[in-house]
C-alpha cells in the first residue's frame, strides 16, 4: 500500500555541525518526487533520514499518518535503491530478489509468484541463477529495483540509482524507473544532482542548496520561473546578466549597459520601484538580428546538427560568472539553418524575449517576474 | 521514577541497540583478562616482595645486577641484528623473485610459506641436531677435513636460526609490495638514465620503503619475544625471555616480582620500537595502485646464474632443517631415544604416539575452540570497528590491539600470578585448558582482528543497508549478509592463525600442566630431555599439521596466499 510522505521541521545535525536546519515537505501518494541539488546540499541525507539510516535530531517524519522518526527502519517497509545497487554478491539474482520476502510471513507459493511476477517486469527472469558479479550495471540495477519493489513497499527511495551508468544506459534506465513507478503506483522519492534526469523523470522536483529548499514545484515551472538565482543557474543553462530595472511612466524598464532597454510588463507590483537586478538569460530566449538587442560580436560557434551554438562577446554588457559558466561570453542556440553559420567576427544584435527572461533582485535571492509557482511555502518553510 | 526515566532512552533508541551489549561483553572480557592481569603485572613489580609496600626495590635489583642487563642487552642486539639480516637477505629474494625469471620461483614461495609457518624452535632444535656438538655436520667435518666447525650455541646460533625463519616474513611483505610498484616507474627510471643497483636503491626501496619499516618491526617484535630460539640454541647466552622463565619457574631463585618488573621493562621496550616505527612510517606515507604490474625480466646469463644461485641457497638453507628434523625422526635410536643408531625405523614416531598421544589431542581441542573463539571474537570486534564507530568501540579496538606489543612470555606470566588464586570470588582458572585458550585468543586475535577489519571495509555499508531496508534484523543482516561476505577472507585468515596456534611456544610454557601439556610442550621437554629422535617425530607431526594448513590455504585463496594475516 503506497502512502504519502509528510516530514515537518526536520533538523540534521552531526554534532555542532547542522547540516539541514529546518525543512518541511509533502510528498503525494504515488508521485514521483525528486531532491535535486549539487553535492553536500543534504539530499541523500535527507533521502536517509526517510529510511532510518540517519539519526533525526528535530521535527517529524510521517508515512500516512504514521510518524516514523523512532521506527527501526527494518520495520518501515520501504523500497530502497543504492548508488552501488547494493546487491548481496554471494546470492543469485533470485535469491536477491526473494531476500526481502524471506523476512515477511508469506507462504511459499506466494513468495514464489511475486518473485517472479517483479523478475518478469524488470525482464531479468533469464538472469534468475546468475551470480551477479556475471552482470552488467544496467541488469543489476534491474535486480535492485525488482528486489525493493518485490515486498510491496509504502515507499520507494532511490539515491542516485543512475550515476554508476553510463550515458546511454542511463537515458534508457530512466524510462524503465518512470514507468515502472506509474505502473505500480508506488511513491517515490528520487535523489539526484543531475538537472536533465530529474527533470524527465519527476512529477515534482525540490531544488536543495546548503540544506535548505530552494524551490519545490513540477520541471515546467521551475525550468520557466525559478525562485531564485540559485535554482535558474543550476537548472539548464542560463546567462546571467547585470541590468537595472527603471521606472517611467508607471511602466518598468530593464535597461542594460550598452542602452538596451525593453519594457517589463511582468513585473510583481510591490517590486515596481527603481532597482538593481540580475536578469537570467536562457540561451534559447535570444534572438540574433541586425536591428535590435545588445551590441556584440560573434566569438565562435559550434555546429550539433539540429541547433547552433553561438558564442558572442559583447563590450559593455558581460555574463556573471558561476560555478557552471565561466567566462563572459553570451551563449545563444539556434535551431541551424540551411544558409551559412554566421561568420566569427560578425557584428551582431541579441535581441532579448522578454516575456520569457527571468529577473532577480541582485543579492538572487527573489524572482520579481510574475508567475513563480513555489509549493515550498505550502509546508510551513519560511 | 522509573517512567521519567524512559522517555530519554527512547529518544536515543538507536544508540542502545543488541550490538552495546556485545562490546559491553567484549570490553569486560578483555578488561578481566588482559588490562586486569597487566595492571596486576605492574602492581606486583613495584611491590617489595617481603613488606608487601610500594617500592622501586625489583628494578633497582633489576638495574644493579650486571648479568640481567646483559640479558636485555643480548636479547636488544639479537633482535637488531636478526631485523637487520633478515631484510638484507629477504628484500633481495623478494626482488629477485619478483622482477625477474627465476626458475621455480613458485616453488620456492611455497617453500618460503612453509617455512615462515614452522615453529621458530623447530628451527632452532633442529640446527641443534644438525650443526650442535654431536650434529651431523659437525662430525662430518670433524672426520672428513678435521675441521672444527664454529660452535652453533649462543649469539650466533640463536642470530643464524631467527635469521633464516623471519627472513620469510620479509620476502612475503616486500614481494606483496613489489607487486603493487607500477611497470611504468621503473620504465620511466630506466628512461631518465637509472638502471641496475642504482635503480634498486634509488627507485625500488623508497617506494617499498613503508612495507620495508613494517615488516622490520614484525621481525623484531618476533625475535624480541622469542622464547623457543634462544632457550634451544642460547645455552649460556640468556636473553631476556629466558630470564623471565628462569625467574618465574626456576626452583632455586623463584621470584614472581622481578619477572614482573622484568616483564614491564620488556613491555616498554617494545613500545618505544613500536612508536619509532609508527614515526618512521608517516614519513613515507603514499598509495601506489599498479596498473601495469611489474614485468619479470630475463636477466644477463651471468646476472642471472647469481640470481638462481642466490635464491636456491636461501631457500635451501631456510628449508634445510626441518629437511633434517624429517629426516632424523625416521633414524633408529637407542631405547631411552638418547642416540641416534644406525638404520631407519618408525620407532620414535611409535614413542611417541603412544606415550604423548594425549598431548596430540590436547593440541587438537585447546587449537580448535581456540581457534573458533578467536574468529568469533575478532569476526564481531572488527564489525564493530568498522561498522559502529563510537567511543566504546574506539577504546575495544585499542584494548584488542595492545597484546601486539606485548611478548608472549609477558602475557603467560601475567596470567598466571593473576589467576593462579581466586580473583572476584571466581574458580581458580590456571591449571586446565581454559587460561591457555584464553591467552590465545589475547595473543591471536591483533592479528585476525586487523585482516578481518581489512576484508570489512572493502564491504560498501549500502549493502547491509539494503538488507535491513527490505525488512532483515541487524543480526540477521550480520549472519545472512555481513558474514557470508565477509568468509572467504575469514576462512584464510583462521588457517593462518590456526598454524601459530598449534606452534605456539612462549605463553603456552608458563600456563601448562602435565594434563594439559600440547604438542610444542612435549617437543621442548624431549629436547631438554635429549631425546632429540623423538622430538624430531614430534617436530615432524607438527610439520605435517602445518603442510596440511597451508595446502588448505592455498585451496581457499586460490595461490594468492600472501601470508601476511
Amino acid at each position: 500500500m503506497s502512502v504519502g510522505i509528510k516530514i515537518n521541521h526536520a533538523v540534521k545535525a552531526y554534532g555542532d555541525n547542522v547540516v539541514i536546519p529546518d525543512l518541511s515537505l509533502e510528498v503525494q501518494d504515488g508521485e514521483f518526487f525528486t531532491l535535486l541539488g549539487p553535492s553536500g546540499c543534504g539530499k541523500t541525507t535527507l533521502l536517509r533520514m526517510i529510511a532510518g539510516f540517519n539519526s533525526i535530531e528535530g521535527g517529524d517524519f510521517y508515512f500516512g499518518d504514521k510518524r516514523i522518526n523512532d521506527l527501526d527502519p527494518a520495520k518501515r517497509n520501504i523500497g530502497m535503491v543504492f548508488q552501488n545497487y547494493a546487491i548481496f554478491p554471494h546470492l543469485t539474482v533470485e535469491k536477491n530478489v526473494q531476500f526481502g520476502l524471506k523476512n515477511r510471513k508469506i507462504s511459499k507459493e506466494d513468495m514464489e509468484r511475486d518473485t517472479k511476477q517483479f523478475m518478469d517486469l524488470m525482464h531479468i527472469t533469464e538472469y534468475k541463477d546468475r551470480m551477479p558479479e556475471r552482470l552488467s550495471g544496467g541488469q543489476q540495477q534491474r535486480v535492485a529495483l525488482a528486489r525493493a519493489l518485490v515486498i510491496k513497499p509504502d515507499v520507494l527511495l532511490m539515491d542516485e540509482p543512475l550515476s554508476n551508468l553510463d550515458a546511454k544506459l542511463r537515458v534508457e534506465m530512466r524510462t524503465v524507473i518512470k514507468q515502472i513507478q506509474r505502473e505500480v503506483g508506488i511513491t517515490n522519492v528520487y535523489v539526484t544532482h543531475d538537472q536533465e534526469e530529474a527533470m524527465s523523470v519527476s512529477d515534482r522536483i525540490a531544488v536543495m542548496n546548503l540544506g535548505e529548499i530552494q524551490h519545490i514545484g513540477k520541471p515546467k515551472d521551475i525550468y520557466q520561473r525559478p525562485a531564485n538565482l540559485f535554482v535558474a543557474s543550476f537548472i539548464g543553462r542560463t546567462n546571467l546578466v547585470n541590468a537595472k530595472l527603471v521606472m517611467k511612466d508607471g511602466q518598468a524598464h530593464l535597461c542594460f549597459a550598452d542602452g538596451y532597454s525593453l519594457v517589463m510588463d511582468n513585473i510583481l507590483p510591490e517590486e515596481m520601484h527603481d532597482q538593481d537586478v540580475i536578469v537570467a538569460v536562457r540561451p534559447e530566449e535570444v534572438v540574433i538580428n541586425n536591428e535590435e538587442g545588445i551590441h556584440g560580436k560573434v566569438d565562435d560557434s559550434v555546429f550539433l546538427g539540429l541547433n547552433t551554438h553561438y558564442y558572442i562577446l559583447s563590450d559593455q554588457v558581460h555574463c556573471i560568472h558561476t560555478e557552471d559558466k565561466d567566462d563572459d561570453r553570451f551563449e545563444l542556440i539556434q535551431e541551424s539553418m540551411i544558409d551559412e553559420i554566421i561568420p566569427n567576427g560578425s557584428e551582431v544584435r541579441l535581441k532579448i524575449k522578454k516575456e520569457k527572461v527571468n529577473v532577480f533582485t541582485a543579492d538572487g535571492s527573489k524572482n520579481i517576474v510574475k508567475g513563480v509557482k513555489n509549493d515550498k511555502y505550502l509546508y510551513g518553510n519560511d | 521514577m522509573k517512567n521519567e526515566n524512559k522517555k530519554p532512552v527512547q529518544k536515543q533508541k538507536r544508540n542502545y541497540d543488541s550490538w552495546l551489549i556485545v562490546t559491553i561483553i567484549l570490553l569486560v572480557f578483555y578488561g578481566f583478562f588482559m588490562l586486569y592481569p597487566m595492571f596486576a603485572l605492574v602492581k606486583q613489580s613495584f611491590t617489595d616482595k617481603e613488606t608487601g609496600v610500594v617500592s622501586m626495590v625489583n628494578y633497582m635489583e633489576f638495574f644493579n645486577n650486571k648479568s640481567n642487563v646483559l640479558a636485555l642487552q643480548h636479547s636488544f642486539s639479537v633482535s637488531f641484528w636478526v631485523t637487520v639480516f633478515s631484510l638484507l637477505l629477504g628484500v633481495p629474494l623478494a626482488y629477485f623473485t619478483t622482477c625477474y625469471k627465476i626458475r621455480g620461483s613458485k616453488l620456492i614461495r611455497i617453500l618460503i610459506i612453509l617455512s615462515s609457518m614452522s615453529p621458530p624452535f623447530v628451527g632452532a632444535f633442529s640446527w641443534v641436531v644438525f650443526a650442535g656438538n654431536n650434529g651431523i655436520l659437525t662430525r662430518f667435518m670433524e672426520d672428513t677435513f678435521g675441521i672444527n666447525m664454529p660452535s652453533i650455541y649462543g649469539f650466533n646460533g640463536i642470530v643464524l636460526v631467527m635469521t633464516l625463519g623471519f627472513l620469510s616474513l620479509v620476502y612475503l611483505y616486500v614481494s606483496g609490495a613489489l607487486k603493487n610498484v607500477d611497470n611504468s616507474l621503473i620504465e620511466a627510471s630506466a628512461n631518465l638514465g637509472t638502471s641496475g643497483i642504482r635503480r634498486f636503491m634509488k627507485v625500488i626501496i623508497p617506494l617499498i620503503m613503508p612495507t620495508i619499516l613494517a615488516s622490520a618491526l614484525m621481525v623484531f617484535m618476533r625475535a624480541f619475544a622469542d622464547f623457543g630460539t634462544p632457550v634451544f640454541i642460547g645455552k649460556g647466552y640468556q636473553v631476556f625471555t629466558v630470564l623471565i622463565y628462569d625467574q618465574y619457574s626456576g626452583e632455586m631463585s623463584q621470584n614472581k616480582a622481578y619477572a614482573a618488573a622484568l616483564s614491564v621493562i620488556a613491555i616498554i621496550i617494545t613500545t618505544i620500537v613500536f612508536l619509532v616505527q609508527k614515526w618512521a612510517n608517516t614519513k613515507f606515507e603514499f598509495t601506489m595502485n599498479a596498473l601495469h604490474p611489474v614485468e619479470q625480466k630475463k636477466a644477463k646469463p651471468l646476472q642471472s646464474f647469481l640470481m638462481h644461485f642466490y635464491c636456491y641457497f636461501i631457500t635451501f638453507l631456510a628449508f634445510l632443517p626441518q629437511m633434517y628434523v624429517l629426516y632424523s625422526s625416521f633414524q633408529k635410536t637407542s631405547e631411552s631415544g638418547l642416540v641416534f643408531k644406525k638404520g631407519y625405523s618408525l620407532n620414535s614416531y611409535k614413542y611417541v604416539l603412544e606415550a604423548y598421544s594425549d598431548t596430540i589431542w590436547n593440541t587438537i581441542k585447546i587449537a580448535v575452540s581456540a581457534l573458533l573463539l578467536v574468529v568469533l571474537v575478532s569476526v564481531v570486534c572488527a564489525y564493530l570497528v568498522v561498522r559502529r564507530r563510537n567511543i566504546f568501540n574506539q577504546t575495544l579496538d585499542i584494548m584488542t590491539m595492545m597484546p601486539y606489543i606485548i611478548p608472549g612470555s609477558v602475557v603467560g606470566v601475567a596470567l598466571i600470578v593473576t589467576f593462579n588464586k581466586s580473583v572476584l570470588g571466581l574458580p581458580v582458572m590456571t591449571g586446565g585448558p581454559f587460561i591457555m585458550i584464553i591467552a590465545l585468543i589475547i595473543r591471536r586475535s591483533p592479528y585476525t582482528i586487523r585482516s578481518s577489519v581489512a576484508i570489512l571495509q572493502q564491504i560498501p555499508r549500502t549493502i547491509e543497508e539494503a538488507s535491513i531496508s527490505l525488512g532483515a534484523s541487524k543480526a540477521k543482516t550480520f549472519f545472512t549478509v555481513t558474514l557470508p561476505m565477509m568468509l572467504n577472507g575469514v576462512v584464510s585468515g583462521a588457517i593462518l592463525s590456526w598454524v601459530s596456534i598449534i606452534t605456539e611456544l612462549s605463553t603456552a610454557i608458563y600456563l601448562f600442566t602435565y594434563r594439559t601439556r600440547t604438542m610444542t610442550i612435549s617437543v621442548y621437554e624431549l629436547v631438554t630431555k635429549g631425546s632429540y629422535g623423538y622430538a624430531s617425530a614430534m617436530a615432524s607431526i607438527l610439520t605435517v599439521f602445518t603442510v596440511i594448513s597451508l595446502v588448505l590455504y592455498m585451496v581457499v585463496t586460490k595461490g594468492e596466499g600472501s601470508g601476511t594475516a
